[in-house]
């Protein structure tokens, strides 16, 4: 009998990187982009990392690392096209990355040097959202925007198993079903809302919240990159042709800490992640590429150095960061003037502590 | 030219201005297409801009609130319409954390063009949730605007306004006086959005107040000038940016004021406008401002909401109060 983790699970590569077919999806990438995506994934996983270190350095505020959902977030990466627009929760480092947007820019608001870190609408990729649920209301509306433009684009949404919880992502459900806008829900269920396990959250598997709201639900294995990947990009093609929202659960694990103020071993056990790292996406990505394609150890050496050059120049690009003045703060509160930001202005710079911008 | 007409009215044609203006602003709300909203001031607007542009929302303010933002984000502009004042909380998040701060988590990328008009303040009867005075939750938080509207003239261009502007407005509309007539000139606005306007010149005491009460002010103001009193009184018109100048220049030659609001008194924009006259003031300040305010307990059942809300004679009293201290 399947355990409750693993019903309805769809599945193309198993944790050993063998081909299998476990739902009713068949995987159309060729070898090229299979080796394509395994290095967005060790790419991903090392700027991660760079991160996690320069927090531990004190050069980072705080860092939200992906490790173990390197699987989940690029097989979705891969599935957008570049006219969908991407609302993300915190964590979404490796769909920023497919997006095209530079790993200093994921850094930013870390470094506490902006608010943001890149234009959105030069990678469709809105910025981070902290308050659990809401931006998934923002991409339910940007979908509504999407059909009275006539695009045939669609719009996804990052979230996880904690955000499930939010009533504003069960609105957002409602919404999207309601006015069957073309959005794509993708909540990564990573197992844990900081210490709070997903059972706490849901006495049913996530997925099955779609058809209680009237859309299709799917439960794909979030470490399988080439069924994340198929499944999502399905859900996109259905939003594209206006067949309405589908919600997606991958089925994942938070390998790290919920971020570096965390300490996961006060709440789970070292046995269960273990388990985990035997299901690790890059591996089984990995042992694929050289069984079936034959990918030799200097190839995947040559990501691993990529990905290392890739660290070392965030990592200087980082330490060079720096916010200047501080009268930065009043600009962009408004778009029009305000008589308490020229008030804050002139305070600081009576003060000494602001330098006059234009 | 001039026309006659409610409140409601105003706001409708406002707004059918608004919507003829620009194709990419939506209007949104519960039961406000089909039905006209509860108080009719969407009626019949569905039917001539489509469903499409006249949104008749499930019964969640949040997602209203918030799917705007993503219709912002998608180069659309809204008035949403939550249905009552009180309603308005199941959106806070979406209002102070999202609308309010997504212009600058974005370093101003993002334009958050979202009017959020609210029925506000009580005297009509109402059972609870649909009396309330929330405006100074907003007027609190950086990157909103708050605005009053009490006449239809004011009604007519502050919704226009509000509807072309950057910056999000939540729009206060004091819901007693939905049903008052009023002179509309629609050629031309009279006043920028955020200004405050002296609606009787006086040279006694400045009284200043919103929506419903300017009305009521203007009554007491009338009562008093019997009594040898003469009142300047000042519609604030909008309550975060306030028009300080305005309000300075009346108490520099006055030398008193009254603030009148239905909001309870701490942390109010009445207590906000006391503590900026104080300053600007201190040396033509005659007496210590007053605010005549709602008491600090919920909006109570409206038997007792007369005894409530700030009345003429309980304006009045606050008048005497203040020139008490010449004697």
């Amino acid at each position: 009998m399947e355990t409750e983790s693993e019903q309805g699970l769809i599945q193309l590569l198993s944790p050993e990187g063998q081909r299998v077919t476990q739902g009713e999806y068949a995987s159309s990438l060729n070898g090229d982009d299979v080796f394509k995506m395994y290095r967005d994934m060790v790419i991903s996983r090392r700027i991660d990392s760079e991160a996690t270190a320069l927090q531990r350095q004190g050069e980072l505020a705080l860092w939200a690392s992906l490790l173990g959902q390197e699987g989940a977030q690029v097989g979705a990466g891969w599935a957008l096209r570049p006219n969908d627009f991407v609302f993300p929760s915190y964590r979404e480092h490796a769909v920023a990355w497919c997006r095209g947007i530079p790993p200093s820019g994921m850094l930013r608001l870390f470094r506490a040097v902006s608010s943001g870190g890149w234009d959105p609408y030069e990678f469709n990729y809105s910025v981070p959202a902290i308050v659990l649920g809401s931006q998934v209301l923002h991409a339910v509306g940007y979908a509504m925007g999407i059909q009275r433009d006539g695009r045939e684009d669609a719009t996804m949404v990052f979230f996880g198993d904690g955000a499930s919880s939010e009533g504003d992502t069960l609105e957002a459900f409602v919404w999207a079903a309601s006015f069957n806008a073309p959005v794509v829900f993708f909540c990564q269920n990573n197992q844990f809302g900081i210490s709070t396990p997903v059972t706490t959250q849901s006495r049913s598997p996530l997925y099955l919240r779609g058809p209680g709201f009237g859309f299709p639900g799917h439960r794909v294995d979030g470490n399988d990159p080439l069924a994340v990947y198929e499944v999502t990009k399905e859900a996109l093609a259905r939003a594209r042709a206006g067949d309405g929202p589908t919600l997606i659960e991958a089925y994942t694990y938070r390998m790290g800490a919920h971020t570096t103020s965390d300490d996961p071993s006060r709440y789970r056990m070292g046995a269960d992640v273990e388990k985990w790292r035997l299901r690790d996406p890059i591996e089984r990505m990995k042992a694929l590429l050289s069984r079936e394609y034959g990918v030799t150890v200097d190839r995947f050496e040559e990501v691993r150095e990529e990905a290392e050059t890739v660290a070392t120049e965030l990592r200087s690009e980082i330490l060079a960061m720096q916010a200047t003045n501080p009268m930065e703060m009043f600009d962009h509160v408004y778009a029009h003037e305000h008589p308490r930001i020229d008030e804050g202005r002139r305070d600081l710079i009576e003060l000494g502590l602001g330098k006059a911008t234009s | 030219m001039t026309e006659t007409m409610t409140v409601v009215r105003a706001l409708n044609e406002g707004l059918r201005r608004a919507m003829q203006d620009n194709p990419r602003l939506l209007l949104m709300g519960e039961d406000i297409g089909t039905l006209g909203g509860v108080f009719r001031v969407t009626d019949g607007l569905q039917k001539d801009f489509g469903a499409q542009r006249v949104i008749d929302s499930p019964l969640s303010e949040s997602a209203i609130i918030g799917t705007s933002v993503g219709l912002a984000v998608a180069g659309y502009r809204t008035v949403c319409e939550i249905q009552f004042d009180g309603f308005v909380f199941p959106a806070f998040n979406q209002i102070v954390n999202q609308v309010a701060k997504m212009h600058k988590r974005t370093d101003g990328i993002y334009t958050m063009g979202v009017v959020i008009r609210l029925p506000f303040q009580g005297g009509i009867g109402a059972i609870e949730h649909h009396s309330e005075s929330p405006e100074a939750y907003f007027a609190h938080t950086p990157g909103l605007r708050v605005v009053s509207c009490s006449t239809p003239h004011d009604a007519y261009w502050m919704i226009q306004q509000a509807a072309a502007s950057d910056d999000p407005v939540i729009f206060c509309e004091p819901k007693s006086r939905y049903w008052d007539k009023g002179e509309v000139a629609t050629d031309a606005p009279t006043h920028g959005l955020y200004e405050a306007v002296v609606v009787r010149p006086g040279s006694d005491i400045t009284m200043v107040g919103h929506g419903s009460y300017v009305k009521v002010m203007l009554k007491a103001a009338e009562t008093a000038q019997a009594e040898g009193r003469s009142i300047e009184v000042i519609d604030l018109r909008s309550l975060a940016p306030l028009d300080l100048e305005t309000i300075e220049a009346s108490v520099k030659k006055t030398g008193r004021l009254v603030v009148v609001q239905e909001a309870p008194h701490s942390a109010s924009v009445g207590a906000e406008i006391v503590s900026e006259i104080a300053r600007r003031c201190f040396y033509e300040l005659r007496a210590p401002a007053l605010v005549v305010s709602g008491y600090h307990v919920p909006f109570p059942i409206s038997r007792y909401e007369d005894v409530y809300r700030p009345s003429v004679e309980r304006i009045l009293d606050g008048v005497d109060r203040v020139l008490e201290y010449d004697s």
